[in-house]
């Protein structure tokens, strides 16, 4: 059987919860852990031109819906893009870097985490139900990332717009991050904070 | 009697009743009563026992101090004990119950206990049940547990039926209070631009001042109030929340408030308890005063009730607790009281004013109403049983000789105010004593102090010691321009509303009324209501020796329980410093404690409860074990199969045949949750040459390699196969529980101490889903997938090879944990329930058998494999486990490697590894103690080593077990006596069992399977 | 709760998006050191009441090691700096000594 027959199947397998707040499973994404120093651009030069977008500022995002760039840590960035894509885009990479001799690390991380989309007014107090980050619109705007928990779950949480964001979590937890997102925001739909 | 009153009570709505029962008896009430308003209007003083002697006791305060009118609330699911009436919000339907008596309120046989009070000092506790100690189980514990104690918890079977959150709010300014002080501080930060939260526990705004009157900027509280809400209002920057109680000040602005949601509308929809966890940068503590009682005899007589909690009821309830009121004060805002109570038709039959000239003006208005005041006058005693029948007054100073009896059925006392110094104090807020008007307040020159270590909480109006209405309001207005200053603001000028209200004179303080009362007075005089402490139970623990505030505390229970001393602490402390004849300063205050009133286990708890408890980590094959009879095991946060149940199947019987299924032709095993870190770098061979004790950066590309990592300390902490990928590149596996630890670990290496070289990780655990293909037909399978050439000259065994196997990318390991031919076969986690599919399809033919950690377990033992955390427990080195083939001469370093040359490391008498054999082949308890002759200096049996793990071996027929026995393997064949679960030193015939000490490798020492 | 700064990410992270790692700068003995090395590396430690410096892991974020400057009694965080630095640096020490004068790394 070839490997473009076989379905990817994500955790929640497209799961879906509406309400005040919709949640919704975005399925199988390419994902891509870049690690190296994100200030040479022999490292940065590849990577953006996979990417086709720059390499984002401190706790930020940059890019579209189906392929971005996100911010993740000193030395590491997370690209997302099609699902699939990273299976032979990664080593491709990695070939392309460790042939110039730059120190990096390219992994195809594609099922490693399940991406959680959150959409609705209610979406900040949802969010600030379980994070104990300041999700307020002037200390998270939209267009930048902040990685911390939500309850008891690592997450990292992308701010898109005042209604969008996107959670992501380990695909372990997947189940657990759904239940707790979507039960936050059915719990008091009427309460306005921010 | 205690009644409703024709006309007032400015929180009803008279315009239609609700009912609620009280002990099954049905009542009625208007919607904004409490549930002790509403008591007092049906005439019900009477609503608990006490704590120790079970006296009869009423409502004495009208907010969150109350000590004695705590109910059980609510029926089955939602029932809740302790919960107290003075903050409880009547609503129709509404169910409570007396706490703390037995058969009935008014009929309890407990009260024998007030009988024996002579006998029941401080520290009776201690006393009495000391000895013998074999009494404590059966005899005084269920005693002392049915006659104490406060209400009773829910029936363990039922669940709490309601949700409750949390909220995290991060703030300029948190305004803890929304009395006139709170509102105006609130907005004074609001106006200088700080974003300001103000949270108010009750559902009413503006505190006491409505009741306690004067007037502000000319206009009523009233109307001030209402005006200044509706400017808040209007501020963006502002929110308030009511039923919201500042129940902590923790370190670096981190305040807990409890949000009471529903508790006063069952029904609503949403949660009914939210709990904020608030991160403020400034705090204004406006949290008002309390008042105090006062000891005289009697004091806990239902009727007797504090000064201003009286007045409360009166203007915010409409109704009283007695028609003749008979006031006892030593200052002169309890003629507010009297005011008050005259002004609403209740007569007022005497004040009694401690003072020997008595009050100012506010006396002179009560006397001018036709009021008998009578200075140098006070309690000596109340009678009464359930109800205030009489007061007998004496002379303030004098020792209680009675002068006068005055009929009366209800008392008011005015001992005084205490600032609500608790959010102040609970992160180090220190207090200094105020002798004018004797109590503690806020010493603002050392204030509890933030992350910056400048102060992070501002007092604000009484909580800061400024009773009068014009020093709170004056007092408010710095607290918000000092809030909003240090959050960054900019303050310009504002000038205060002008408060006025009557001068008062001075306050005397009282501490033992009358000053000078005998010992029976004193055994009478309640301190501390809710815990049953007396005047005479502090003197008691003064002469025993308790001169420490804080061990006195401990040893009569002043200031313990659900009030945790509201009412009782100054009086208390004041009574200990007199008996110590020592300045109440000098003594000091028992420490501040979060919360401060109780808030709900739900609240704490969150969203955290059934499913949500903990995250639960699922493998991609999650669905299907599910699905197939798992028996789950926690493992760290992850679930994993222990075995596959079929129909009619016990789990032992499960296990086994998943072992001999295994063992005889094809075992699959989920191993998704093993851990995975990639290491690559130029220095990434060095670096592993660190963390293993062996030699990896020798490992030949495709190659694999048994590892195991130590602590600085020595100690075993993780193992695992590790794999170079490429000539920069290795994969090191780790056991499920340790993928994220020792990957902190590693990075914690690489950013701390070797930080120049160049080595980058990555925790792929989750990338993978993982199955072991193990048994004599495991290579077949993997032939029929296809794809990949796995025969034994091309994979050899500890080899590794990447491909695609029945169309899935796979890396293939050929490596075994059970002595039988085996592969892991790693595919991508999305695929992963597909993967699993094809392998049971494909294998169907050889009866391919998926087994639990359960047969793991048990395989890796019959191969004589040690499993971390089953034979090591963090003081196990790896040459206990006879692992020094593992460790590397070679290497000049590595982690653990010095600490491993510690003397007592390299003892020949450590506890060592061994196999265990039972003479009958019977199965050891695991942690089984082996013993050793004679005794050690507790007269404990010596022992000389300890099973680490044991099973029944189906592949065997019979037990085998793993230990660590001192010098273990030079000891082969010798007999050793364990202990069983019930060993008794008396009878070690019949609780002991022999075991032999024999090979760990129990099966096929050859490695002839695995070599298949 | 605590909150500290991230020096490698720039995050207030709350305490609960970190993990302790306990005594900063010291000074790893390895094979060839003597008893009493070791046990000062492996065993002794400061614990002192007032300022103390330890490591923190920003393991809810950004996953980086860090130093940190605290006071034990009051929480006063001196300051946050890399784990790179075999001391704390100037302004650090000059915060301490504001409140500690004289204050030296302990040895």
């Amino acid at each position: 059987m070839p490997e473009s027959m076989l379905e990817p199947v994500s955790p929640l397998m497209g799961a879906i919860s509406e309400g005040a707040l919709t949640v919704r499973d975005a399925g199988p994404t390419g994902m891509i852990a870049l690690r190296g120093d994100l200030s040479d651009p022999a490292f940065t030069g590849p990577v953006e031109a996979l990417a086709g977008v720059p390499v984002p500022g401190v706790w930020q995002a940059s890019g579209s819906d189906t392929r971005a760039l996100l911010w993740m840590s000193p030395d590491e960035l997370l690209l997302l893009m099609p699902y699939g894509e990273p299976r032979s885009a990664a080593p491709r990479l990695q070939a392309e870097l460790d042939g110039q001799g730059v120190f990096a690390l390219v992994q195809d991380v594609s099922d490693m985490r399940v991406r959680l989309k959150i959409e609705g007014s209610q979406m900040r107090e949802a969010l600030a139900r379980l994070t104990p980050a300041d999700v307020s619109p002037a200390a998270f705007r939209a267009g930048s990332l902040r990685r911390t928990r939500i309850a008891q779950a690592a997450a990292a949480i992308y701010v898109l717009s005042e209604e969008r964001a996107e959670v992501f979590c380990f695909r372990s937890v997947a189940d657990y991050a759904f239940r707790l997102l979507s039960g936050a925001a059915r719990n008091a739909p009427d309460f306005e904070y921010f | 009697m205690s009644t409703r009153l024709a006309k007032g009570g400015r929180f009803l709505d008279r315009s239609r009743k609700i009912r609620f029962t009280f002990d099954g008896v049905a009542m009625s009430a208007y919607p904004g009563d409490t549930l002790a308003s509403a008591l007092i209007a049906n005439d019900h003083l009477l609503v608990g026992r006490s704590f120790k002697y079970h006296r009869p006791r009423g409502v004495v305060a009208s907010g969150a101090e109350e000590p004695n009118a705590l109910v059980g609330l609510g029926r089955g699911p939602r029932f809740e004990p302790n919960q107290r009436a003075t903050t409880t919000e009547l609503f129709d339907g509404l169910t409570a119950e007396s706490q703390n008596r037995w058969p009935s309120l008014e009929q309890d046989v407990g009260a024998v206990n007030a009988a024996l009070a002579r006998f029941l000092p401080a520290g009776f506790y201690y006393k009495t049940f000391l000895w013998p100690r074999a009494f404590w189980k059966h005899l005084y514990e269920p005693f002392i547990r049915r006659a104490a104690g406060l209400g009773k918890a829910p029936h363990p079977e039922s669940r709490d039926s309601d949700s409750y959150e949390h909220f995290h709010a991060h703030v300029d300014v948190l305004v803890v209070g929304g009395g006139v002080a709170g509102l105006l501080a609130a907005k004074v930060a609001a106006e200088s631009g700080a974003q300001v939260l103000l949270i108010e526990q009750t559902a009413h705004w503006g505190g006491r001042a409505p009741v306690d009157g004067g007037t502000i900027d000319g206009t009523t509280p009233e109307a001030w109030i209402e005006t200044t809400l509706e400017e808040l209002d209007a501020l963006p920057n502002l929110r308030r929340v009511a039923r919201c109680m500042g129940a902590a000040v923790q370190d670096h602005g981190y305040v807990l408030g409890y949000e009471r949601l529903t508790d006063h509308a069952p029904g609503t929809i949403g949660p009914r308890h939210r709990l904020w966890r608030i991160r403020a940068k400034q705090i204004v503590a406006a949290t008002g005063a309390i008042e105090r009682p006062l000891s005289f005899a009697g004091n806990d007589v239902p009727g007797v009730m504090l000064a201003s909690a009286m007045r409360d009821y009166v203007v915010n309830y409409g109704v009283t607790p007695g028609q003749k009121v008979v006031l006892v004060t030593n200052n002169d805002d309890g003629y507010r009281t009297a005011l008050v109570l005259h002004d609403a038709g209740v007569e007022v039959v005497r004040v009694l004013d401690a003072r020997p000239m008595g009050g100012g003006k506010l006396m002179e208005r009560v006397r001018e109403l036709g009021i008998r005041v009578d200075p140098g006058r006070a309690i000596a005693k109340v009678s009464g049983g359930k109800r205030v029948r009489t007061v007998h007054s004496c002379l303030a100073d004098g020792m209680g000789n009675v002068l006068e009896d005055i009929p009366c059925d209800a008392v008011a006392m005015a001992g005084g105010w205490s600032p609500v110094v608790h959010l102040w104090s609970h992160c180090g807020g220190r207090l200094r004593w105020d002798e004018a008007g004797a109590f503690f307040r806020p010493d603002v020159s050392r204030a509890p102090t933030g992350a910056d270590g400048l102060p992070m909480v501002v007092p604000a109006g009484s909580a800061n010691g400024e009773l009068t209405l014009r020093n709170a309001l004056d007092d408010a207005v710095k607290a918000g321009k000092n809030a909003a200053l240090k959050v960054g603001c900019e303050v310009g000028e504002i000038v205060a509303p002008r408060g006025e209200t009557e001068p008062e004179a001075a306050l005397m303080p009282l501490w033992i009324v009358p000053a000078k009362a005998t010992p029976d007075l004193r055994m009478k005089a309640f301190l501390d209501y809710q815990n049953d402490v007396k005047v005479s139970d502090l003197q008691l623990a003064a002469r025993e020796g308790y001169e420490s505030v804080e061990h006195a505390k401990r040893y009569t229970t002043l200031g313990m329980a659900t009030d945790q001393g509201k009412l009782s602490n100054i009086n208390g402390l004041a009574v200990l410093s007199d008996a110590l004849s020592e300045a109440i300063p000098q003594v000091g205050t028992t420490t501040f404690r979060p919360p401060y009133t109780p808030i709900s286990f739900g609240a704490i708890t969150g969203e955290a409860r059934g499913e949500l408890f903990q995250p639960l980590r699922r493998t991609p094959m999650d669905a299907w074990h599910d699905a197939n009879g798992a028996v789950w095991e926690p493992v760290g946060q992850w679930r994993r199969p222990y075995c596959y149940r079929r129909p009619g199947e016990t789990t032992e019987m499960a296990v086994n045949r998943e072992i001999l299924a295994t063992r005889r032709s094809l075992g699959l095993l989920d191993a998704s949750t093993l851990g995975k870190i990639v290491v690559k770098g130029p220095d990434a061979g060095k670096f592993l040459d660190m963390l293993y004790t062996n030699m990896m950066s020798t490992l030949p590309i495709g190659k694999c390699r048994y590892g195991l990592m130590c602590s600085e300390n020595g100690f075993l902490i993780d193992d695992g196969v590790v794999v170079r990928l490429a000539e920069d590149t290795w994969l090191c596996h780790t056991t499920t529980g340790g993928a994220e630890r020792i990957h902190a670990h590693m990075e914690d290496w690489l950013q701390c101490e070797w930080v120049d070289w160049r080595v980058y990780t990555a925790n792929v655990t989750e990338q993978y889903a993982q199955v072991a293909v193990v048994g004599p037909e495991a290579r077949r399978l993997l032939e029929k997938l296809g794809g990949m050439d796995v025969s034994k000259e091309a994979l050899p065994f500890m080899t590794f090879a990447e491909g695609t196997l029945g169309g899935f990318p796979a890396r293939v390991y050929r490596i075994s944990f059970s002595g039988e031919l085996s592969f892991e076969v790693g595919v991508p986690a999305h695929l992963g329930r597909a993967f699993w599919g094809k392998l049971l399809e494909l294998g169907a033919e050889w009866d391919v058998t998926p087994y639990g950690t359960e047969a793991l377990h048990v395989m890796r033992a019959e191969k004589g494999f040690i499993m971390i955390g089953d034979e090591t427990d963090g003081t196990v080195i790896p040459q206990d486990l006879n692992l020094g083939w593992a460790i590397s001469k070679k290497k000049d370093d590595f982690l653990g490697k010095r600490a491993q040359e510690r003397v007592h490391m390299a003892d020949p008498k450590r506890w060592k590894l061994v196999g265990l054999e039972t003479p009958d082949g019977g199965v050891l308890p695991s942690g089984a103690l082996a013993l050793a002759p004679g005794r050690n200096a507790n007269g404990q049996r010596n022992t000389q080593g300890r099973v680490t793990s044991s099973y029944f071996s189906p592949t065997l027929g019979r037990g085998i077990a793993m230990a660590l026995v001192l010098d273990g393997p030079r000891r082969m064949g010798e007999e050793l006596t364990f202990t069983t679960d019930d060993y008794d030193a008396a009878d070690e015939a019949k609780t002991t069992l022999k075991a032999t000490i024999v090979d760990p490798v129990f099966y096929d020492p050859e490695g002839a399977r695995n070599d298949a | 709760m605590l909150i500290l700064t991230c020096p490698c990410c720039g995050l207030e992270a709350a305490e609960i998006e970190l993990a302790p790692g306990g005594e900063a700068h010291l000074k790893r003995f390895g094979p060839g050191s003597s008893d009493a090395e070791l046990e000062r590396y492996l065993f002794t430690r400061h614990a002192a009441k007032g300022p103390v410096l330890e490591r923190w892991r920003h393991a809810y974020g950004c996953g980086k090691w860090f130093l940190a400057a605290r006071d034990s009694v009051t929480m006063e965080v001196y300051g946050t700096y890399s784990a790179r630095l075999p001391e704390p640096p100037e302004e650090v020490l000059a915060r301490i000594r504001a409140r500690h004068p004289g204050w030296q790394v302990p040895a």
